[in-house]
C-alpha cells in the first residue's frame, strides 16, 4: 500500500448509493487488512476486513474514552465530562462487565420471546392508527420510532409521555456535527431525567430495569450518576438503532422489490428471522465503525498496533467482506448472513440485540403483510439521510398505500 | 463433541441459544450461557457449530 496517501476518515458514501458503505473502504478492503488513515486530523489505523474485525475480542483494546488522545467518532470526543458518563459502553472489563450483568436478565432469549406478544399488539395497533389516518404518512413519525420507543420505556420504566423530549435530546447527542456544546447539553438533560427517574424508583420500586439499577444504588454497588448513566444508554441505544432499521429496511425492500414479494408473500419465521439478519448486514447502521485504544502492544498481521494507538474498525465494510458473503453488495434475503458484525463483536457486542431481532420480526413480517401496497410517497433523491448521525438512516420516510 | 464455554468472558448475547436451544441456555439472573449438555449427538453437531461461531465473546469451544 502507498504511504503518501493516508485516507481520511469518516469518508462520503458514493452519490446515489444510500445504502452502500463509502467506496474507499472497499479498496481498502481490498488492498490490505490494516490501513493507515489520518481521523479528523490525527493519525489511527483502521481494519476492514471481516477476519479483521475479531480483534475486538482482544482485552488489550480498551474502549475507555477518558484515554488520553481517545478518538471516537465525533471530531471532538464525546460529552464524556459531565457527571452522568456514557454508562458501560465506555467503560473496560471488569468494571464494564460488572455493569453489564447488573441489566443483562431481560435481554435474555426467554425473556425477550415471553415480551413478543406485547410488541405484536404495540404493532397491530400502530398499523390500524396509520391507516386509520391520513394517507401519505411519515412512516417515521408514525410506526419506526413510536414502536421501539415504547418497548424500551417498557422495559426501564420509562414514562412513554416524554418521548419528544428523549427522541430530540438522543438525536443532538448521536450527531456528530452538532458540536460539543449542544451534545453536552443534550447528554445532560437526558442524564438528570434518568437521575430524577432513578431516584422515583428508590422510594417508589416497580417491575422494570430502573428499578433494578435503583436497587443497585440502594446496596452501594452504583453510585447514583452512574445509574443514570447506564440507564441513559439503554434508553438512546434501545430506541434510535431499531427505529432507523424500521424506516432504512422499508426503504431498502421498497428499492429492491423483488426482495420485498419474498418477504410480503412468507409466513415462515425462519425465512423472516433470516431477512432480519440480511438486513441488519447489508445496512449495518451503526455505520460509523466501532472505535478502541490500544492499551498494551498487538502484532496484527505483520504489524504492531502500539499502546496508545486508536483503530477503528470498520464493521460496514466488513459486512461486505467477498471472503465470507458471497456477492456482498446484493440485498438477498436468502442468504445465510448471520455470521455479520453489524451489532459489534467482543465484550461490547450489542446487549439489546435478542430485543432488537425480536421487534424486527414481528414488525417486517406484519408491517408488509397488512399494508403490501406500500411505496414511497416522494423521489428516492427526496429522502433525507442521516449521514452526519453516528446511527444511520432516514430522518423521515413519507410513504403512501 | 465436546464442549467447553467460559462463564467469565460471557456477554449473555443469546446467540449460542438461538442456535442450538437443547445445547445452551442462559442464567436467569444475568443471561450468563450454561451448557445443558457438554457432550451433544451427532445430529446437532452443525448447530452447536454454528453458536461456536457467532458468539461474540468467542468463549465456546468444541473439542472434536
Ligand atoms: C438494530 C438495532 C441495533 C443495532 C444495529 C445496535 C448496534 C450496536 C453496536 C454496533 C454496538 C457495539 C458498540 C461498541 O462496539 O462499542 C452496540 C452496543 C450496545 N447496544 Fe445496541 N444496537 C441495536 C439495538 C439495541 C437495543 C434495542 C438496545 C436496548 C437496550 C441496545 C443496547 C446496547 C447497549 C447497552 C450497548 C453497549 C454494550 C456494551 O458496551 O457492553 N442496542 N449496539
Ligand atoms: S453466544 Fe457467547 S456470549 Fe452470547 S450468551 Fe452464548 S456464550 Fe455467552
Amino acid at each position: 500500500m502507498s504511504t503518501d496517501h493516508v485516507p481520511e476518515y469518516p469518508m462520503p458514501r458514493a452519490a446515489g448509493c444510500p445504502f452502500d458503505p463509502p467506496p474507499l473502504l472497499k479498496q481498502l478492503q481490498e488492498e490490505a487488512p490494516l490501513t493507515p488513515i489520518s481521523v479528523f486530523g490525527k493519525p489511527a489505523w483502521m481494519i476492514t476486513r471481516y477476519a479483521g474485525q475479531r480483534l475486538l475480542a482482544d482485552p488489550r483494546l480498551s474502549s475507555d474514552v477518558s484515554r488520553p488522545n481517545f478518538q471516537g467518532s465525533s471530531p471532538q470526543l464525546l460529552p464524556q465530562d459531565d457527571r452522568f458518563g456514557a454508562g458501560f459502553i465506555a467503560l473496560d472489563d471488569p468494571e464494564h462487565s460488572r455493569m453489564r450483568r447488573m441489566v443483562t436478565a431481560p435481554f435474555t432469549v426467554k425473556r425477550v420471546e415471553a415480551l413478543r406478544p406485547k410488541v405484536q399488539s404495540i404493532v397491530d395497533r400502530l398499523i390500524d392508527d396509520l391507516l386509520a389516518g391520513p394517507n401519505p404518512a411519515d412512516l417515521m413519525a408514525a410506526l419506526a420510532l413510536p414502536i421501539p420507543s415504547l418497548v424500551i420505556c417498557e422495559l426501564l420504566g420509562v414514562p412513554y409521555e416524554n418521548h419528544d423530549f428523549f427522541q430530540q435530546n438522543s438525536l443532538s447527542l448521536l450527531d456528530t456535527t452538532a458540536g460539543p456544546a449542544d451534545q453536552l447539553k443534550a447528554h445532560s438533560n437526558l442524564g438528570s431525567f434518568l437521575d430524577e427517574l432513578i431516584g422515583q424508583k428508590i422510594t417508589n420500586p416497580g417491575e422494570d430495569l430502573l428499578t433494578d439499577l435503583a436497587e443497585q444504588v440502594r446496596a452501594g454497588n452504583l453510585s447514583r450518576s452512574e445509574a443514570a448513566g447506564n440507564g441513559l444508554l439503554m434508553l438512546v441505544a434501545g430506541h434510535e438503532t431499531t427505529a432507523n432499521m424500521i424506516a432504512l429496511g422499508t426503504l431498502a425492500l421498497l428499492e429492491h422489490p423483488d426482495q420485498f414479494e419474498l418477504l410480503k408473500k412468507t409466513d415462515d419465521p425462519s425465512a423472516v428471522g433470516g431477512a432480519v439478519e440480511e438486513l441488519l448486514r447489508y445496512l449495518n447502521i451503526a455505520h460509523k465503525g466501532r472505535w478502541r485504544q490500544v492499551v498494551e502492544d498487538i502484532e496484527f498481521e505483520g504489524h504492531t498496533l502500539k499502546a496508545g494507538d486508536n483503530v477503528v474498525f470498520a464493521n460496514n465494510i466488513a459486512n461486505r467482506d467477498p471472503a465470507v458473503f458471497a456477492d456482498p453488495d446484493t440485498l438477498d434475503l436468502t442468504r445465510d448472513a448471520r455470521q455479520h458484525v453489524a451489532f459489534g463483536f467482543g465484550p461490547h457486542a450489542c446487549l439489546g440485540q435478542p430485543l432488537a431481532r425480536m421487534e424486527l420480526k414481528v414488525v417486517y413480517h406484519t408491517l408488509y403483510h397488512r399494508i403490501p401496497t406500500l411505496r414511497l410517497a416522494v423521489p428516492l433523491e427526496e429522502i433525507p439521510f442521516k449521514h452526519d448521525a453516528t446511527v444511520y438512516g432516514v430522518a423521515s420516510l413519507p410513504v403512501t398505500w | 463433541m465436546k464442549i467447553i464455554v467460559d462463564q467469565d468472558k460471557c456477554v449473555a448475547s443469546g446467540q449460542c441459544v438461538s442456535s442450538a436451544p437443547d445445547v445452551f441456555d442462559q442464567r436467569e439472573d444475568d443471561g450468563i450461557v450454561v451448557l445443558l449438555n457438554d457432550n451433544p449427538p451427532a445430529g446437532l453437531a452443525d448447530d452447536v457449530r454454528q453458536a461456536a461461531a457467532l458468539c461474540p465473546a468467542l468463549v465456546i469451544t468444541i473439542v472434536e
